[in-house]
Formats: C-alpha cells, sequence, structure tokens
C-alpha cells in the first residue's frame, strides 16, 4: 500500500494505481472535476497514464455555488 | 426576462455580448433549488460559481448545484472567492479553467483583510498581469480607487469591478463620485460587484452609468431571495434606462410644471 495526502487527508492506496483508477474508486468518474497532484494540474486527458506515487498531495476539487465566502481557500500543501 | 432598450447597446465582455447587465452569486442559498429559482427571477445570464474540494467518502451523492441547473442558459463566471494570496488565484483560476474545458472567462479577487474582505490591491495587480498572461479573460474585484482601477485595465483585464461597498454588508454605493470617475475614465465594461443591499442600491449604479453589477448577498439573504431577484431585475433595467434617457439637473429651487398665463385667480 502507498500513502497519499488526498485532499488533505491521509489515504491509503494499492500501488500503481493510477488517477483514473482513483476517480473510479471514489465514484467520481463521471463528475466535472480538476485533479492536480503536488501543485501540477493533470489534463483530463492523462488521467489514465497519470500514476500516484507514494507521498503525492492530491486535490480534487470541483464547482460549488458561491459568492463571496470566508471558506478556506485551497492551500498549497506541504 | 432582461431586455436591451432600443437604443442602448448589449453588454460585451471577452467579445460575448449578453442582454442581461445583472450577474449573480450562487452561493448562501436555501439549497439548489432555491438557488434556481432565484437566478431564473434575476434574468442573469452570468453566474459565479467556487471551486472547491470535491466531498470525499462523505457525501459522493450530494447533489451538485451544476447538476442542478440548467447549464445552457448560463455563462459560467469561476471565482477565487477566499484566496488571500496570488498563488492561491491563480491556482484556483488554472484549475477552474481545466474543470471547465479551456473556458478563460474568470472573476479574479485577492481579498486583503477577514473583517472587510477588501481586496488587496497589490496582490490583485500581480494576480492581474500573470492570468493575463496566461491568456485568461479576467473580470477583477477591486476598490474605488480611480488609480488602481485604470491600471487594471491597462494590464489587459477584460472588466473592471469596483466594490460599492464590502462583500456582503448591503450598505450600497459608499462612494459614488470615485464610481463615477472610474466609469469616466474606463475603456472596458465597468460593473460595480460588493456591497448591494437592495433595489434601489442597483438602480443608483446603473443610473451613475456602470455598464453592470454583480450580486450575491442582496439576493439570497433577502427574506423572500426569489422576489428579490424577481426586484433586482427591474432595477436594473429601470436604472439603464434612466441613465440613457438622462435624467434632468437638480436645482435648488424648484420650477413650477404648470403655466402661469391663463390663470383665473
Amino acid at each position: 500500500m502507498i500513502n497519499i495526502l488526498l485532499n488533505g487527508e491521509q489515504t491509503s492506496l494499492q500501488p500503481n494505481m493510477t488517477v483514473s483508477d482513483l476517480l473510479e474508486k471514489m465514484g467520481l468518474q463521471d463528475k466535472r472535476l480538476a485533479v492536480e497532484i503536488n501543485l501540477d494540474i493533470i489534463p483530463r486527458s492523462e488521467y489514465q497514464s497519470t500514476r500516484l506515487n507514494q507521498d503525492d498531495k492530491v486535490e480534487i476539487v470541483q464547482a460549488i455555488g458561491g459568492g463571496q465566502h470566508r471558506i478556506k481557500a485551497l492551500k498549497p500543501t506541504q | 426576462m432582461s431586455n436591451t432598450p432600443a437604443n442602448d447597446t448589449p453588454l460585451t465582455i471577452a467579445g460575448k455580448q449578453y442582454a442581461s447587465r445583472l450577474l449573480v452569486g450562487t452561493g448562501k442559498y436555501k439549497d439548489n433549488e432555491q438557488t434556481r429559482l432565484a437566478l431564473e427571477a434575476s434574468g442573469a445570464e452570468i453566474i459565479t460559481i467556487a471551486i472547491r474540494r470535491t466531498n470525499i467518502g462523505q457525501n459522493p451523492d450530494e447533489p451538485n448545484l451544476l447538476e442542478a441547473l440548467p447549464l445552457d442558459r448560463y455563462t459560467l463566471l469561476p471565482n477565487t472567492a477566499g484566496c488571500y494570496d496570488v498563488d492561491d488565484a491563480v491556482r484556483t483560476c488554472r484549475l477552474a479553467r481545466e474543470l471547465l474545458d479551456g473556458h478563460k472567462l474568470v472573476k479574479l479577487e485577492v481579498l486583503g483583510d477577514e473583517k472587510t474582505l477588501f481586496p488587496d490591491a497589490l496582490q490583485t495587480l500581480k494576480a492581474a498581469q500573470i492570468l493575463v498572461d496566461e491568456g485568461f479573460d479576467v473580470m477583477v474585484y477591486t476598490n474605488d480607487d480611480p488609480l488602481i482601477a485604470k491600471e487594471l485595465e491597462n494590464i489587459g483585464c477584460v472588466a473592471v469591478m469596483p466594490l460599492a461597498a464590502p462583500i456582503g454588508s448591503g450598505l450600497g454605493i459608499r462612494n459614488p463620485y470615485n464610481i463615477l470617475t472610474i466609469i469616466e475614465n474606463a475603456n472596458v465594461p465597468i460593473l460595480v460587484d460588493a456591497g448591494v443591499g437592495t433595489a434601489s442600491d442597483a438602480a443608483i449604479a446603473m443610473e451613475l452609468g456602470c455598464d453592470g453589477i454583480l450580486m450575491n448577498t442582496a439576493i439570497a439573504a433577502a427574506r423572500e431571495p426569489v422576489l428579490m431577484a424577481s426586484a433586482m431585475n427591474k432595477a436594473v433595467q429601470a436604472g439603464r434606462e434612466a441613465f440613457l434617457a438622462g435624467r434632468m439637473p437638480k436645482k435648488r429651487f424648484a420650477s413650477a410644471s404648470s403655466p402661469i398665463e391663463g390663470t383665473f385667480f
């Protein structure tokens, strides 16, 4: 198993999972999303070919209703 | 729905025309259904959305707002709500562009202070430059300083959006003369953003000559949001028509409306 930081939470995964695999595992494969690994945006066309590695910091984001909230913004994960 | 008056031109932002000069945020409503109804009553064509982490594991089936809206009716305007620095704002815009398949129109806001939610002018200028260089069409939230507004235009922002008053304050236009100066000096659309509280505030902004208005709390925090959305729709149109009609001058003293000849007393 490998450990990644997924949306701020420590998460264990099978090794060699791709971004596609991860989205499917989370039930998100058909959703309108953007994926970022270690601050790099992964284009949709590369989901099948991008593997997740130990200690990757992954952000999966979506559009939500929002005007101007005091919600915490995405923080660069350390 | 909104109509462009006969002697008016449509609102044009980044080369696209819009019949409605009212832009609306999608936050703070009771639920997706109220959001949908309020947006419809407002007549808005451009709606702002925020970019946030997906809920993983907790509620993957939670109804997503975008799935509840007739998206063919709206132009989505992702914003950088909640960003306090250049990096977060730029990162948010890049993610939004990926999320929306290359959609370039974004609303930039870089906040400087949690209490007032005033924009940080220096960070806003830096972020705007980066985003414009990366090919985004940037609509930018700013304070009502005419110099900053002009500089944002010079950087290449497609629209400049001075605040009326602090976000969510409902105070209306605090400094109409600054807004007027910004409008008179601008070669890009000027849209008042933030601080509008009720319909008359919206009409006043349009009477100053604004090209449009963006609001969220004014509608969402009204007792009856859908009704307020309808009021705002009309107020924006009324204010625009009044502006185009050219108001009468204000006078120190009275000026009778009826003739003196023919009086029988």
